[in-house]
């Protein structure tokens, strides 16, 4: 089963649901979708390393066969190409690699390109196998990545994590996409509530089933619990505040290889979750 | 010579347009023959590359100049590599930014700021 694991902003404990999940597992697939800041690699710290780089296409021009004909310009509904003073100019960074303007070109000016835009790397640590992909700095599109990461590495294992990259963008939807289901991970705050029922409605949209986990849990008050309650969404589990958990987290230790309590909180975190998604699959196959 | 501005209706009373990229209309402005023209923005709708498309607009009507509160990269890089001068309103007045043209007042645009194009949201 593929569980996406999403917040609606950083540091909302989205990496520690996923990596301590996919670790109380028999076996896993830890892939990280959060390209532009993969950091779940730091708390597995994985062995054997393949990398592989990552390319998407796009079209360089030959000036001597270049008529200035356009057809190329007035196709890009992306306004990639711009034809300046006699010369076709490419920009790269808003170019979607759909190759239209490589076949309609009448003079066969236009041939493509590889340019690199990231890397994707995978390694193993204990039970789980680690799938990583970085975006080069400055790249405005990591969905060729995510879809990279989805598509070649998770094979055969029972259960994948999806650590989604924050947010609600594209690329996020990229990689929910093939969920079987989706954990939202929410803080204690009104500001909490905003980021969740943001996500919240991406993954309605998406038709997914979904449940939350409610991180830094205090005594008192749970704006995002009451949240929850009020639209009837699934709580999954509570992950309390506390100073052990902190300091694990932030000396990058993974919590449930370290310390009993909180490996019987993620296994039974776990079996929820299992359960949610075969009734699911009972419910609607 | 020729100069354009990004503005919000078709008449020399309307306001200059925040958005060069986005902005409904243009005004072509030629400073000597005080002639005026306004262009249709075709690209107010794209989804992305809007700036590109925009300045490309400006490029083929011979513009040697433009008057524009701000400007993103892309957009900026069609009209550099065309050698259009890059002007910065002082007011959204199109006659008080024209005055000042005529009076070597207006300072170049520096900030160009970077583009979202489309991704995100
Ligand atoms: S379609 Fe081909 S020939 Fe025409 S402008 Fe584009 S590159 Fe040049
Ligand atoms: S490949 Fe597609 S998006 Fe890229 S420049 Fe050509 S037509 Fe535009």
């Amino acid at each position: 089963m593929k569980i996406a694991v999403l917040s609606g902003k950083g540091g909302t404990g989205k990496t520690l649901v996923s990596v301590n999940l996919a670790s109380v597992t028999k076996e896993s697939i830890y892939i990280d979708c959060d390209i532009e800041e993969p950091n779940g690699h730091l708390f597995f710290k994985p062995k054997n390393y393949v990398l592989e780089s990552i390319s998407v296409k796009i079209p360089i021009v030959d000036e001597r066969l270049c008529s200035g004909c356009r057809i190329c310009v007035d196709f890009c509904k992306f306004n990639a190409l711009a034809f300046i003073i006699n010369k076709l100019i490419v920009f790269d960074d808003v170019c979607h690699s759909c190759g239209g303007c490589i076949v309609f070109c009448p003079e066969k000016a236009l041939s493509e390109k590889d340019k690199l835009i990231g890397i994707a790397q995978c390694g193993v640590s204990e039970n789980v196998t680690v799938v990583t992909g970085t975006l080069n700095v400055g790249e405005s599109s990591g969905v060729p990545i995510i879809k990279k990461l989805l598509k070649d590495f998770p094979l055969g294992k029972e259960f994948i994590f999806i650590d989604c990259p924050p947010g609600s963008a594209c690329i996020v939807m990229e990689s929910i996409k093939d969920a079987d289901y989706c954990i939202i991970v929410a803080e204690p705050t009104l500001f909490g509530v905003h980021n969740l029922n943001m996500v919240y409605e991406l993954v309605k949209l998406f038709n997914k089933p979904n449940g939350v986990v409610l991180n830094k849990c205090l005594e008192g008050e749970n704006p995002s619990e009451k949240f929850c309650l009020e639209k009837d969404i699934r709580i999954l589990g509570r992950i309390p505040f506390d100073q052990e958990l902190g300091k694990l987290n932030s000396n990058a230790l993974i919590a449930v290889r370290e310390n009993q309590t909180y490996r019987d909180l993620f296994s039974s975190l776990l079996q929820t979750v299992t359960k949610e998604v075969q009734h699911e699959t009972v419910t609607n196959p | 010579m020729k100069i354009a501005i990004p503005v919000d209706d078709k008449s020399m009373e309307t306001s200059v347009c925040q958005s060069f990229g986005r902005t409904p209309y243009y005004l072509i402005y030629d400073t000597e023959s005080q002639v005026s023209i306004f262009l249709d923005n075709s690209a107010v709708a794209s989804q992305g590359g809007a700036g590109i498309k925009a300045a490309q607009t400006i490029v083929d009507n011979q513009v040697h100049a433009l008057i524009t509160p701000r400007c993103g990269e892309n957009a900026a890089k069609v009209l550099m590599a065309a050698d259009i001068m890059l002007y910065k309103t002082i007011n959204t007045s199109i006659k008080d930014n024209i005055a000042a043209l005529n009076n070597g007042k207006l300072s170049l645009l520096e900030d160009i700021h970077p583009g979202f194009h489309g991704h995100g949201g």
